[in-house]
């Protein structure tokens, strides 16, 4: 059994810039792959290339076990992809513009018009369905744009960061769609935001300056943290220093970080020597000593930091975890 | 080829939806009945014929086919609608020719509404209704080899008034190729045959001659030609300048 996205060492530059630098990945039914990575990073390029709308310089895409390259037309039919902006046709409807794209994508008569009522309930676009698309909100354009995608019922997914510029209403809203519609599909969506990953995602690649520097599970990204098994206490100042001195005895600890917070607080965090869970003799010596403790936390690892690692340097902008 | 009517009926759609297609056949009937009327002088000729009313046709389309024209391909670079078109499971030449055939239907709409001028002559005179029929139908194969033109040129720039500017200046080199003055201007350094070659790349010559009631389908011929090669270099260049 072949993956129903098959991608082998795509590399696409434009002029000097070196968009796609050597990206190869598969994305099997069921999966929905989170392509990570600061702006210009070179996820619209490949996401372009995939869809057949660019052809790359070299490497192959396979969707479906069709070529995208050999046999185009086939090929889509098989996608539905949401280009970066969601653009539109602004002077049709929601029904004239998806009824366009159900003519080419060969779906007529009864099959039509029953396959539109359920776009339409699935996005909720019934209360704009005959209004020009230029005369909706922004929330409502993305949606037309989501089921212009979904129209065929494809069985990949390209969506080219569909939450971008919506309000954290229309966010939640548009990631708990893409995950509605996981279960039968292969599903690539592209983000620059963090929380996207664990909100959607079954899997995430990082990408930079044009190549796959991660590719894994959140949980198996974020295990590349160095705050993976981490311990975080909160103290009381005064307890602060007799703490963390204790703290950084103990064995399998590597390192301790000492952040001072507002109201006299302290807080500790210690870091496990080769990712042993240090948690176990912490809490013991936390109850056999007599400190001020007001919080104590096991970290799982933190995206944000290895984002910033793997990406440093290769980011027009790399505080994109912060949104 | 089964989505070019789908590509076409969706370009129609557009042209209705918004003022486009009135304000263009509106503009399209004003200038016929003007050029027709005060600088032909259909009526002070003696003659019942359509001729002063064919003449302006070359000038006319010279930029009434880039207005139509200019739109095909930029509007939707511009826009980022052609990466939704061009993922779709449609060929280029589908799309290529689907959006030609709108823009073109347009003319021919346009200028099937110029049917009263027709109605005139043959109520004050008694002209030779074939050589009309003739003019229209040269007419309207000027008109596709002009928006052809203006459609290969619209998919190479996200810019509308570039892609009219410079269509309107490809098509006045075809116009002009077949002008007197040009012609003169080579023919005391270029061999007969040359010269010869070059009035036969003109839209002018071939126009003239069958509006005079001269039918040889060489004439046509070139228009069909001309226009299916402009169309196959639209298609080449939208699937080549892509971003
Ligand atoms: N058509 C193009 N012409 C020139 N450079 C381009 C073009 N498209 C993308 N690039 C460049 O390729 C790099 C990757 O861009 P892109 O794939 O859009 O990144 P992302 O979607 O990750 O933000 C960027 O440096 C961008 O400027
Ligand atoms: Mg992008």
């Amino acid at each position: 059994m072949s993956s129903r996205v098959e991608v082998h060492d795509l590399r696409k530059s434009f002029g000097t810039i070196v968009a796609v630098d050597g990206i190869s990945f598969t994305v099997d039914s069921g999966e929905i792959l989170g392509f990570l990575g600061p702006n210009g990073a070179g996820k619209s390029t490949t996401m372009r290339i995939l869809t057949g709308y660019l052809p790359p310089d070299s490497g192959s895409v396979s969707i479906c076990g069709i070529d995208i390259l050999h046999r185009p037309v086939p090929a889509k039919a098989r996608i539905g992809y949401l280009p970066e902006g969601a653009p539109l046709y602004p002077e049709m409807t929601p029904a004239s513009f998806l009824g366009f794209v159900a003519d080419i994508r060969g779906i007529t008569g009864n099959g039509k018009a029953q396959r539109l009522a359920r776009v339409a309930e699935i996005m909720h676009l019934k209360e704009v369905w005959h209004q020009p698309i230029e005369t909706l909100s922004k929330g409502f354009k993305r949606r037309v744009g989501l089921a212009q995608a979904i129209v065929h019922d494809p069985d990949v997914l390209i969506l080219d960061e569909p939450t971008d510029g919506l309000d954290p209403n229309q966010k939640r809203e548009v990631r708990q769609l893409v995950r509605d519609m996981a279960r039968d599909k292969a599903i690539i969506i592209s983000t620059h935001i963090l929380e996207e990953v664990h909100a959607v995602c079954t899997r995430a690649a990082i990408i930079s300056r044009g190549r796959i520097v991660a590719d894994g599970t959140p949980g198996e990204l974020e295990a590349m943290s160095e705050y993976n098994h981490a311990v975080t206490i909160q103290v009381r100042a005064d307890d602060a220093v007799s703490l963390s001195g204790a703290i950084a005895r103990l064995p399998d600890v590597r390192k301790v970080d000492t952040l001072p917070l507002a109201d006299r607080l302290v807080e500790i965090t210690a870091f496990p020597a080769g990712g042993e869970r240090i948690i176990t003799g912490i809490s013991r010596m936390l109850q056999e000593g007599s400190w001020d403790i007001v919080e104590v936390r096991h970290e799982s690892g933190r995206l944000d930091e290895v984002f910033l690692s793997l990406t440093a340097g290769g980011a027009e902008e790399a505080q994109g975890g912060a949104r | 080829m089964k989505n070019i009517p789908v590509v076409y009926r969706r370009e129609m759609a557009s042209y209705f939806a918004t003022p486009l297609a009135y304000v263009f056949i509106i503009i399209f009937l004003t200038l016929m009945g003007i050029f027709t009327f005060y600088l032909g002088g259909l009526f002070g000729r003696g003659q019942s014929d359509l001729q002063p009313f064919f003449v302006w046709h070359p000038w006319l389309y010279l930029f009434l086919a880039p207005a139509l024209g200019m739109r095909l391909w930029a509007e939707e670079r511009k826009t980022g609608t052609i990466e939704l078109l061009m993922t779709l499971p449609v060929s280029t030449l589908e799309a290529v020719a689907g959006k030609f055939l709108a823009a073109w239907s347009m003319m021919a709409v346009s200028l099937a509404l110029t049917f009263p001028m027709w109605i005139t002559v043959n109520v004050l005179g008694d002209p030779d209704n074939g050589v009309i029929v003739a003019g229209y139908l040269a007419s309207l194969l000027m008109a596709g080899s002009y928006l052809a033109v203006s459609g290969f040129v619209s998919a190479l720039t996200r810019n509308q008034v570039i892609a009219f500017v410079v269509s309107a200046a490809v098509c006045f080199v075809f116009l002009l190729s077949g002008f007197p003055l040009v012609l003169d201007f080579f023919r005391p350094w270029l061999p007969a045959s040359m010269v010869k070659a070059i009035a036969a790349m003109g839209f002018l010559q071939h126009f003239d001659s069958i509006i005079k009631g001269v039918l040889n389908a060489v004439d046509f011929v070139y228009f069909i030609t001309f226009t299916a090669l402009w169309l196959y270099a639209g298609s080449w260049a939208v699937e080549n300048y892509r971003n």
